[in-house]
């Protein structure tokens, strides 16, 4: 049962951590229309998340709520990968992060739709729609990036650099993770990874060392603002509603 | 009062989806069961996305309007599986999302996939019917709908995306 609220827990952190942090582009998009885009695939990623607390706190209980348990854990209770909590940056690390977590949760959502868990099957199922989505909105920005100007290459190039490092920690299977194929996940996405950046024109860097640590509620440094805010409302004003 | 379980339908169609006022969530499909035991009813909805802010405003809504109609308990389920789909929606439904200014979904799935730089999917244009339409976002003023304009009346319309 514990393991099965850990990776609930792993599936909503993720995905409410990246919508966190999508979600400020929110009025700053380099235009109208993919200010509005990152900010769909935010409401996406965080209607996800509810979806999964809700799961967590039914199988939690003891009082717990979708609230609590977005707005009420700590920092070290958190179970989201380090690349969900990467700063935006400029455009193209933001495009590259969500490229390279939804092309994660493309493959693992369709695993999931096939495992004995029904609810958990029952939300990947719906959110594999949206996730086709995402995935293809970010895989035509990498490569319009990539294959573009000058610039838009160096930056793309740029944020390669920054993000690379936190891609391994996908595929380092936790306590939690135990029955999942991390394996064939990774083969499929480093396969899809790799066609797309060779369509921009960039080189998947070989030999990086690669940081871990989320899964466990080893944090980077940004975590800590990212919470802050997020539960601003709740630790100010306790127990507050709409 | 004596419950009846078409009465009840007919009522839902009373409530319109908050965002596109027109539409009742009957004829966007999101109502997927109707159950009563006494002076109880027990509505089960679906979302169209599972971000829909909407949601917590139709429930409300469901209740109010129940309520007033006598039933003395009214609860409302939300399930997600099956997955919505835009197949759901009404023809009646269809229709006046059209009439409203919105391209109503096409029959068939051709967005949900994960081909890149795929051809615009041809959509009418709701307000002189050409075709001659191109997409300007793949994402629109809600998670449900895309942005589109049309190349003959020059109006851009949203589209209400096949899901």
């Amino acid at each position: 049962m514990n393991s099965i609220i850990n990776y609930t827990l792993y599936l909503a952190d993720n995905a409410l951590i990246l919508g966190q942090r999508n979600s400020a582009w929110c009025g700053h998009g380099p235009v109208l229309e993919q200010d509005i885009a990152i900010t769909n695939i935010s409401l996406d990623l965080i209607g996800q998340a509810r979806s999964f607390y809700q799961y967590a706190a039914e199988l939690t209980g003891n009082g717990a709520t979708e609230d609590s348990l977005a707005y009420l854990r700590t920092e070290r209770e958190f179970k989201n990968v380090l690349l969900t909590e990467q700063p935006n940056g400029d455009w193209a690390q933001t495009i590259l992060r969500q490229f390279f977590f939804s092309t994660y949760q493309f493959y693992l959502y369709q695993a999931l739709v096939n495992q004995p868990d029904t609810r958990i099957a029952a939300i990947a199922e719906k959110s594999l729609k949206e996730v086709s989505y995402h995935l293809r909105w970010s895989s035509e920005w990498v490569i319009r990036l990539g294959d573009g100007t000058e610039e838009s290459n160096r930056r793309l190039h740029k944020a390669l650099e920054a993000l690379w490092c936190y891609t391994g920690e996908l595929f380092m299977p936790a306590e939690f993770e135990a029955g999942i194929d991390l394996v064939g996940l990774k083969n499929d996405w480093s396969t899809k990874v790799k066609t797309i950046l060779e369509e921009a024109t960039l080189a998947v860097p070989d030999n990086v060392f690669m940081h871990s640590g989320g899964k466990t509620g080893n944090h980077t440094e940004q975590m800590g603002f990212i919470l802050t805010e997020l539960q601003y409302m709740q630790r100010a004003y306790p127990d507050s509603e709409w | 009062m004596t419950p009846d379980i078409q009465k009840t339908w007919s009522y839902l169609e009373e409530i319109k989806d908050p965002e596109i006022p027109v539409l009742s969530i009957v004829d966007l499909g999101i109502v997927r069961e109707v159950a009563i035991d006494d002076e109880a009813v027990t509505v089960t909805i679906t979302p169209t996305y599972t971000g829909c802010p909407a949601m917590d405003m139709i429930a409300a809504s469901i209740k109010m309007e129940l309520m007033a109609r006598g039933f003395a308990e009214v609860l409302v389920k939300f399930v997600i599986s099956p997955a919505w789909t835009t197949d759901w929606m009404t023809e009646k439904g269809k229709l006046q999302l059209k009439e409203y200014g919105i391209a109503p979904p096409n029959p068939r799935q051709q967005v949900c996939n994960d081909k890149l730089f795929a051809p615009d999917e041809a959509v009418q244009c709701p307000h002189c019917e050409s075709w001659h339409t191109r997409r300007i976002s793949e994402f629109g003023s809600t998670a449900c709908k895309a942005l589109y304009q049309c190349e003959d009346c020059k109006e851009p319309f949203d589209y209400f995306k096949c899901h």
